[in-house]
């Protein structure tokens, strides 16, 4: 190990030494202190994220070519890291109140931000794999952490299965890929394939596994069937940390995966991303409207939105189109990020014992009641919907820019049906909120009030000078 | 702000960003600080962020009439720049801007005074003062988004603008989201409001898709640079595909056939915003729009003619509603969209001087008519008041009937009001005459010019001016009826007696728009042609008319005529409490069409709505949950499995194997029953779901 | 990996595989006599009948023995290797060695704290 190795990984390393102490110190720590604990993670957050950010123009490869510091890791990992921040800060009030604090929940939150940081900077498929195992595993176990709660427990037990179902998946194309190139790193891969000594259907059916093992990741259809209910089962404050952190992963790893090792094959994986884009916006924005429970229209609306993301990438296969495709994708995931941290917040402040609270009809009178947080509610539904003045917009308008260039007019076409349908649900909860009479109870916790205060602001602020954020987003590049 | 720019040139266009800047620091003046204001004090706030934004206004208009009305562009900020699309904010000041400019500030500084006396009181006769500010919030909200929708120098910032102004009509038609408009508990208006938004998506969705197209073809969305490209390389099929795929968007904000059917819904807002914004100015938009699109609409004559025929068609049946509506406001909203559809089909035709002059002159005299109606209602709530906290000496069971359910707007319960609130009668005539284009009122000559261009053009635009002018007989007849029923004869309801008339502060505005009502045609009158002048630095092509004595003529007759028609009826033998319309027996089932609207919007609800429901009830319950989840998962999965566990068990292990393997195949079932019930037994069908996406995926890769 | 001849070696190795499990079986059931009762027919566990249910609640403190155990075991597999030929790896294998060890040392620390070694 040298010191550009070392150099390479130096947030990563740092994060997983203070989440291993973390989970020591963590024993000494009374039991009605947990709080301690929380800030304790915030702060190996805040440091990492210091030091990532000091790293930003930097490219090194590290560890013999398995990993890769780059423009893109640097600005995937600080949006991981927030994200990993507004986990905490949703969290630290609501778990506590569930009865389901315990110190364990922090470390695994940052083990999980570990293994999502290593998928960014992975430059090997068997890095990619230990990644997904890594980021995956600690969400297993979140989902399930209340575990005097069946549907937790549900939750938890049905995303592990699944997730392992489709990790084997992940498995067999690596397999497939090394078979046919000879090797697992990126680099070694695209050039076999470009000079045409691998065997071109082993490595579109490799290609295609490891495709399903991240569309499950993401929740595209017809990958996306745990998505409400593990949603739905699990403590809230995880689905909010699961609906971000696990998307931004998966979706940076399809990112490098395709855009760096398999470049080639670009053109036939094109059709099938588009197809799974469409169905996944149609169905996701489609189940949403028939649902009751606000968290499973959430999570068919973040099946939606995987969609949305998808769409970028099936313009991917154009070479010119490349750079624009992944910033548009990855600017999206930053707007989808804050918005659905706001909305989580809101919806945990409501959410009471045993599971009441959650169904969109709770919502009614909160106008009246609770005008700041209905303002911010609606702000993040328009946020979703892609009305103005949102970054949900802005998101929309960079993506859809980038399919119409790239000649798929009929994707984009369903792409602006699908949102006029998701009109159609999300307008239903700002409508409930002001035009019914009722007299929702919230839960007033300064941290809780923070993050879903500070998201509604960020929504707006961004969205009138996306320029700037958008620069550094196309600056993210993949080298 | 660049002022140091402005004291060296001696012009004002480094002020323009103030246009936005007033409106929505007196917006967020009054969110801020509001709480603690009296009402005067927010209204006065507010009013004068409107007044500033005039005053900035005729600077500019100043400034271009110095300069030759030579087009200024104001940069303030990059806003979006990917790749191909180069888009700042930048402000465009024309000639065509400006006067959107005067025309939205002067009349929204206007509507805004008026709204401080009209909102005291109806807050209080709602109960809910609060609500007070909440509504000042709005308006400068929407005065600073139509500022953007006009000075914009693209047509995605248009589109910000347009999207902006749709909002804070939703918002404002939902104001009183709790009650009806007469006044019970009630989410009438709120459903008004979200109809509104949603015929509103749609015809946005075909703005979207002309903006798509435009960017997809001419690579800019930037005026000057599509005109610019489209004039080089004139592509009629893309052309016309972008041009009707505006026309969509036109329909929708500025409600013509066949998306016109929020609009009339729409006066479910309080008045002065019925005034404001559904018929003065954010309606208008959608003509602004084509003005705006000129150089596209001019290279395609077949679109050029559609547009001319829907502002006909338009003009001609919202003009037949119109005479069948008892609502002081309804009748009013129909006879927007009749107007709507004349400015429509002038732009169509090419006129766009005659659209844009109708346009203002429409401005003037319409806000004019919803704000005396205003007064009306108000005076009748007034009335009505009086009478249920009356003062001892009115007992009658009709009154403390009214109580009730009392309908302030309805024609039927008014008469005689002439004596009660002789200021507003005044007033209201001014804006009638004008509206039924008698000599020589503002509507008389805008409405005239519109015809001449109809009757000129007739060979290129056949039927338009046919249609026009039937459509003009309607608008005297109606107003006529009007007139006779609000003002005339005897008071058919007790609130009708103790009308009173409504105070200064909402009057004299009302002085205001009839002075312009009345003397708004000197803007273009023949033979002066200063507003075909002024915009013919921005359009291209523009030429004075003629004065044509023949149309002229004409359309004064019919209109005459219609009044004398509708004095036979209303004016001669008036409406009697309870007696039925004396147009109902001579036209019998045309009426009833007439009054119930042509029945569309229950044939909207036929033929989009429900099926719509149906299929979403269709997807969500039929196929997603009885299809997929019951049948697929619950039937297919579930008991295909059991099918081969029982298939294993019985024919297959028992033949082959015996009574061993048949135990097993027991406790598999056994325990897989335990599990489905431990699981819900999908995490089996989820993980099936998967193998069929990668058996599809793959299959679909190596086969094809 | 140019070359397709290695694969065939592997596909015969896979259906040679397959074949004599399947044989084997085949065989035993067509020659065998077939006289079934009721003690042939129940599953042999451990010479003892079982009884009852078996699906019953037991001490979960077994699983983390076990995996305790196994995390152990799994240290010494990787350690013997890395003593042997520590000659020859260097300083910077002594320091990974270590950090193993450190790392293996915090999750006994975790168990022990957790109450997990003890059994009660």
């Amino acid at each position: 190990m040298n010191q550009a190795d070392f150099y390479s990984l130096l947030p990563i390393i740092v994060l997983t030494t203070w989440s291993a102490l973390l989970l020591i110190v963590d024993l000494f720590i009374d039991d009605k202190k947990k709080g301690i604990t929380a800030v304790l993670a915030a702060a190996g957050l805040a440091l990492t994220m210091g030091l990532t950010l000091s790293q930003t123009g930097q490219t090194v490869i590290g560890f013999n070519g398995m990993v890769i510091l780059d423009g893109f890791s640097t600005f995937v990992n600080t949006l991981l890291l927030f994200s990993g921040l507004m986990a905490i800060s949703v969290a630290y009030g609501y778990i506590k109140r569930r009865g389901i604090e315990r110190g364990e929940y922090y470390s695994l939150i940052l083990f999980s931000i570990v293994g999502m940081m290593l998928m960014a900077q992975a430059r090997d498929l068997i890095v990619v794999f230990i990644a997904l195992e890594m980021l995956s595993i600690p969400l297993y176990v979140l989902a399930a952490i209340d575990n005097s709660n069946a549907k937790s427990e549900e939750a938890g037990i049905k995303y592990f299965l699944l997730g392992a179902f489709s990790g084997g998946f992940v498995v067999y194309g690596v397999a497939l890929v090394f078979g046919a190139t000879g090797s697992t790193a990126f680099a070694e891969i695209a050039a076999s394939i470009a000079t045409g000594n691998a065997e071109t259907l082993l490595v579109l059916a490799g290609a295609a596994l490891i495709l399903v093992g991240f569309g499950f990741k993401v929740g595209a259809v017809p990958f996306q069937m745990w998505t409400p209910d593990v949603y739905e089962g699990a403590p809230t404050s995880v689905t909010a940390f699961m609906a971000a952190g696990a998307k931004i992963a998966g979706f940076s790893a399809l990112m490098r995966v395709f855009a760096t090792a398999f470049p080639d094959i670009a053109v036939d994986i094109a059709p099938v991303l588009a197809v799974i884009a469409a169905l996944t916006m149609i169905v996701g924005n489609v189940a949403a409207i028939a649902q009751k429970n606000i968290k499973r229209m959430l999570a068919y609306s973040s099946i939606a939105h995987a969609g949305y993301i998808l769409m970028a990438f099936a313009a991917f296969a154009n070479p010119a189109l490349r750079d624009d495709a992944i910033s548009a994708g990855i600017f999206y995931l930053v707007a989808y990020a804050i918005t659905s941290f706001g909305t989580w917040a809101i919806v945990i402040s409501l959410e009471k014992e045993d599971g009441k609270g959650l169904a969109i009809e709770d919502y009614a009178g909160l106008g009246r009641t609770k005008p700041l947080m209905a303002a911010a509610m609606t702000i993040f539904m328009l946020s979703l919907t892609g009305i103005p003045p949102t970054l949900g917009l802005i998101g929309k308008l960079y993506l859809f820019r980038v399919v119409v260039e790239a000649q798929f007019m009929w994707l984009a076409l369903i792409g602006i049906l699908t949102s006029l349908i998701s009109a159609y649900y999300y307008l239903r909860v700002i409508v409930i909120m002001y035009m019914k009479e009722g007299e929702p109870e919230t839960v007033s916790e300064s941290w809780l009030t923070f993050t879903w205060g500070a998201m509604a602001v960020l929504t707006v602020v961004l969205s009138l000078i996306p320029a700037s954020l958008f620069a550094w987003a196309s600056g993210a590049l993949m080298k | 702000m660049n002022l140091s720019e402005t004291v060296n040139t001696g012009y004002f266009f480094g002020l323009v960003p103030l246009l936005v800047f007033f409106p929505i620091a007196g917006m967020l003046f009054n969110m801020i600080f509001g709480g603690k204001m009296s009402e005067k004090a927010i209204g006065t706030v507010a009013s004068a962020a409107s007044g500033l934004t005039f005053v900035v206004a005729v600077l500019l208009a100043y400034s271009l009439s110095a300069t030759h009305g030579e087009l200024h562009q104001v940069f303030l900020a990059e806003w979006i720049h990917i790749g191909e699309l180069q888009l700042d904010w930048t402000f465009r000041v024309d000639t065509l801007s400006v006067v959107m400019m005067l025309v939205v500030s002067g009349v929204g500084t206007l509507i805004h005074i008026y709204a401080i006396g009209y909102m005291h009181e109806d807050v209080r006769f709602k109960d809910d003062v609060r609500r007070f500010r909440r509504f000042f919030v709005f308006l400068n909200l929407f005065i600073a988004m139509m500022m953007i929708l006009v000075s914009g120098d693209s047509y995605l910032m248009l589109f910000v603008g347009w999207e902006g102004v749709g909002l804070c009509s939703f918002l404002l038609i939902g104001f009183w989201y709790d009650f009806n408009i007469l006044g019970q508990k009630s989410t009438e208006n709120a459903e008004a409001g979200k109809k509104a938004f949603i015929a509103n998506r749609v015809g946005d969705f075909g703005f979207l898709l002309a903006m798509f197209t435009t960017f997809w073809h001419f690579g800019s969305l930037q005026f000057d640079a599509v005109f610019e490209s489209a004039s080089h390389h004139p592509d009629p099929v893309v052309i016309s595909a972008i041009t009707l795929f505006m026309l969509i968007g036109v329909t929708g904000k500025s409600a013509q056939v066949p998306l016109y059917v929020w609009l009339p819904d729409a006066m479910a807002g309080p008045t002065p915003v019925s005034a404001l914004i559904h018929a003065a100015t954010m309606v208008t938009a959608g003509v602004y729009l084509v003005v705006r699109s000129a150089p596209l609409y001019n290279l395609v004559h077949s679109t050029s003619y559609i547009v001319a025929m829907i502002g006909a068609v338009t003009a001609l049946f919202a003009a037949t509603i119109a005479v069948g509506q008892y609502d002081i406001k309804k009748v009013l909203a129909y006879s927007t969209i009749s107007q709507l559809g004349f400015m429509v089909a002038a732009v169509g035709m090419g006129a766009y001087v005659a659209g844009i002059f109708h346009l203002a002159t429409h401005a003037f005299f319409k806000a004019l008519l919803f704000l005396s109606a205003g007064s009306i209602i108000l005076g009748m709530e007034r009335g009505h008041h009086h009478l249920a906290h009356g003062h001892g000496d009115h007992d009658d069971a009709d009154a403390h009937h009214d109580e009730e359910v009392f309908d302030p707007g309805d024609m039927r319960n008014m008469g005689n009001l002439r004596k009660q609130m002789p200021v507003t009668f005044w007033l209201y005539m001014a804006g009638t005459l004008a509206l039924a284009g008698i000599f020589p009122f503002a509507g008389f000559w805008s409405k005239d010019e519109i015809l001449l261009d109809a009757k000129l053009h007739a060979e290129h635009y056949p039927g338009v001016y046919w249609l026009l002018a039937a459509a003009a007989f309607l608008t005297a007849f109606y107003m006529g009826r009007q007139i006779w029923m609000v003002f005339f004869g005897k008071e058919r309801t007790e609130v009708a007696k103790h009308a009173q008339e409504s105070p200064p502060v909402m009057t004299v505005p009302l002085m205001v728009l009839a002075f312009l009502a009345v003397f708004g045609g000197a803007l273009n009158l023949p033979g002066s042609h200063a507003l075909t002048h002024w915009l013919e630095h921005t359009i291209e092509g523009v030429h004075a008319g003629e004065f044509d004595f023949m149309v002229a003529g004409v359309s004064t007759v019919l209109a005459l005529i219609a009044i004398g028609i509708s004095w036979l009826l209303y004016g001669k033998n008036p409406l009697k409490a309870g007696q039925i319309d004396p147009l109902k027996k001579p036209l019998g089932f045309v009426f009833t069409g007439m009054e119930n609207k042509w029945f569309v919007d229950e044939g909207y609800g036929a033929v989009i709505i429900r099926p719509f429901e149906k299929l979403a009830k269709f997807l969500s319950i039929d196929l997603d949950w009885n299809f997929w989840h019951d049948w697929f998962h619950n039937e297919v999965v579930y008991a295909g499995f059991q099918g081969l566990a029982k298939f294993l068990a019985d024919p297959v292990d028992m033949g082959i194997i015996n009574a061993i393997a048949d135990w097993l195949a027991e406790i598999t079932k056994r325990s897989s029953e335990k599990l489905s019930s431990l699981q819900n037994g999908f995490v089996r069908s989820y993980a099936l779901s998967v193998l069929v996406g990668v058996v599809m995926i793959l299959g679909y890769l190596l086969l094809k | 990996m140019g070359s397709q001849t290695p694969w065939v070696y592997v596909g015969i190795f896979v259906l040679v595989g397959l074949f004599i499990p399947i044989a084997a079986i085949a065989i035993a059931t067509f020659l065998g006599p077939k006289k079934p009762n009721a003690i042939k027919q129940s599953t042999y566990e451990c010479g003892i009948e079982t009884v009852g249910d078996s699906w019953i609640q037991f001490k979960a403190q077994y699983y983390i023995f076990a995996l305790v155990f196994l995390i152990f075991d799994v240290e010494t597999v990787f350690l013997f290797p890395w003593a042997v030929s520590l000659n020859s790896l260097g300083i910077f294998a002594v320091f990974e060695g270590i950090i193993f060890i450190l790392i293996l040392l915090a999750g006994l620390i975790y168990a022990w704290k957790k109450g997990m070694l003890e059994w009660a």
